[in-house]
């Protein structure tokens, strides 16, 4: 269900737009939707075909071309760490092979507490922050040294046993 | 702590990045500090007098858009995204007296490898793009604008939509600009993780809300764009500079940099340099200056090849591209391209196998899979380079390398496929021992026999 909260971000989105080309808000309104709620249901998705008046085929489309749409459930925590050529260079490759040991799980993989996701990543865009990586979409975080990764999960986890 | 204040200790400041003091005669990163990005903080740096000063809001008699144009062509300002197209002359290219809705898109998903220079221009100094594209919309006579944004910087299109939000609370955006009858309205959009958007017309196709797939070229986006509407598409670095050009003079941007290739333009150096960061300069500074602003090759080692315009421009060995200058004639002279600005650097501890390894598989996972040559051939390539790289490579891959990326160059709608390609080609071409010598331990010899 589309709450009245998300109804009006979408429609902050949709105002950006020619009046006839709302599924241009489509990415955005996705981008929501999984913030919201994790991933990307192909109920979710029927309900913004309702709401944009597109065909739910041509959401889906968008859902599985771009690759930072969760097709399925993750971890509370999705870790991307990018590890293309200027990552590679700079100690991005041991980012993710220290978050595979710490957290026990190959990239690709979920925790068995389901707090974490770890994935590879093609470039951020932050190449001269590396050894860099994206927690949930939205927040960058750079110059991850192997001590910075254990903090950061570390943390993670107790913030989790305090909430 | 809460998560969110967990998460935050690891936000960048910029201070690694931009605000290190080694830009050289800097107009995109002059007086950035992190905390001045707000409306107030850019006027006080003279923004929006170049606005001001087109629509004869500054006490003066106002620009023409033929003006305008005029003044970004003897510039010589050349497209930062990539290709280095001279913008005047593609401002020109609009229909200026088209019936209906023109628009105007501003390129900022970057995601070349390499890049990153319009991350932080978008987050320290948000305005100035602002200011740029409304100058631009002024010039072609559009209303209304796009920034599309790299979904993977969510941070920067956050800071970018509050600087709009600011900027047209100020009258700086809207209907009427200062009492004009200029009116312009712009709006943030963002990626979700789509290298191919980067491309001019695939970011199109995102913004209409599909799957982002290169259009065929003719018809190009100055006669069918966005909504099949008349388009211009600049790169955030381009726009970023024409506030400057339009408060100093087409001739005095020129003067900045060399003749054909005026202004400063921002290098992303990442790699083996002991200050990865972005280093604004002006065009034709020698790259051994670059190399020394980022404090050098890492831990005191040797200098063994650079990618200098981003990870899909032919790499050089140490000596050619210690002996060019930055711009786009000398390195293009050197058998590269400039591109983004993206310099790339490897020391002599660097495995070229294993870094085309890389460059290999991400054109593979980034191939939207529209033309054939591209879809399979990017598949051929990483399949050749990983079976070298793992040690099971046979005397005629090389051979195979070659022809594969051959069959893919020209072959695409889109420039995604030569992006492939050039990587391999020039890998070979400078590097080959380094491969025939892998190939070689892979397999028993014959001759010994």
């Amino acid at each position: 269900m589309i709450t009245a909260e998300m109804r009006a971000r979408f429609d902050r989105e949709t105002a950006k737009y020619p009046a006839e080309q709302r599924q241009s808000a489509v990415m955005a309104c996705l981008s929501i939707l999984q913030s919201e709620l994790g991933y990307i249901s192909p109920e979710s998705e029927q309900l913004l075909a309702d709401y944009l008046g597109m065909p739910v085929m041509a959401v889906h489309e968008v859902t599985t071309f771009y690759n930072m749409y969760n097709q399925r459930p993750v971890g509370k925590y999705k870790l991307n760490v990018c590890t293309n050529l200027p990552c590679l260079l700079r100690d991005g490759s041991n980012a993710l092979k220290h978050l595979e040991g710490k957290l026990g799980v190959s990239m690709g993989e979920t925790t068995t507490d389901g707090l974490f996701t770890l994935q590879q990543s093609e470039c951020l865009g932050a190449c001269a922050d590396s050894p860099v990586m994206l927690v949930n979409d939205r927040h960058m975080c750079s110059f991850m040294t192997h001590q910075k990764l254990d903090q950061l999960i570390d943390g993670l986890r107790a913030a989790e046993v305090k909430a | 702590m809460n998560a969110q204040e967990v998460i935050a200790q690891f936000r960048a400041t910029g201070d690694e990045t931009c605000f290190h003091g080694r830009h050289i005669n800097p107009q995109i990163y002059a007086d950035l500090n992190g905390q001045n990005w707000s409306l107030a903080d850019y006027v006080a740096r003279g923004g929006y007098q170049a606005l001001r000063k087109i629509l004869g809001k500054d006490g003066g008699e106002g620009l023409s858009q033929d003006q305008v144009i005029a003044m970004v062509k003897e510039s010589g300002l050349r497209g930062r995204g990539g290709a280095g197209f001279p913008t005047g002359l593609k401002w020109s290219f609009m229909p200026r007296q088209f019936p209906g809705q023109k628009y105007l898109v501003c390129n900022s998903d970057e995601g070349e490898p390499g890049t990153c220079k319009d991350r932080d221009i978008l987050l320290y100094n948000p305005h100035i793009v602002i200011e740029g594209m409304a100058i631009a919309a002024y010039a072609m006579g559009i209303s209304v604008g796009y920034n599309y944004i790299h979904g993977e910087i969510f941070e920067t299109y956050q800071r970018f939509e509050a600087a709009l939000e600011e900027a047209r609370a100020a009258g700086h955006l809207g209907d009427n600009i200062y009492g004009s009858s200029f009116s312009f309205q712009l709006h943030a959009h963002h990626g979700f993780g789509a290298y191919i958007c980067g491309e001019e017309t695939a970011l199109l196709e995102s913004l209409e809300g599909k799957k982002g797939q290169p259009r065929y070229k003719p018809p190009f986006p100055a006669s069918f764009g966005l909504y099949g509407k008349p388009t211009t598409i600049n790169n955030t670095e381009t726009f970023a500079a024409v506030p400057w050009i339009i408060r100093n003079g087409g001739q005095a941007y020129l003067e900045c940099g060399k003749p054909n290739n005026g202004g400063t333009k921002i290098f992303s150096v990442s790699g083996d340099v002991e200050r990865p960061g972005n280093y604004e300069v002006p065009m034709g500074t020698p790259f051994a200056k670059l190399l020394e602003l980022a404090g050098g090759v890492r831990k005191g080692r040797q200098l063994k090849a650079v990618i200098p315009g981003g990870s899909s421009s032919p790499v050089l060995p140490a000596s050619v591209i210690m002996a060019c200058t930055l711009d786009y004639d000398s390195i293009a002279k050197a058998g590269s391209m400039l591109g983004s600005g993206a310099v790339i650097v490897m020391d002599d501890s660097r495995c070229m196998v294993e870094s085309l390894l890389r460059l290999s598989y991400f054109y593979m996972h980034e191939s939207c899979g529209q033309c054939t040559p591209c879809r399979e051939g990017t598949g051929w390539l990483w399949r050749l380079v990983d079976r070298i790289h793992r040690g099971e490579g046979q005397p005629a891959d090389m051979n195979l390398l070659d022809n594969v990326a051959e069959n893919i160059m020209g072959r695409t709608i889109c420039a995604l496929g030569d992006a492939a390609a050039m990587p391999v080609r020039a890998m070979i071409k400078h590097f080959r021992p380094e491969f025939e010598s892998m190939i070689r331990a892979a397999s028993p010899s014959t001759e010994a026999a």
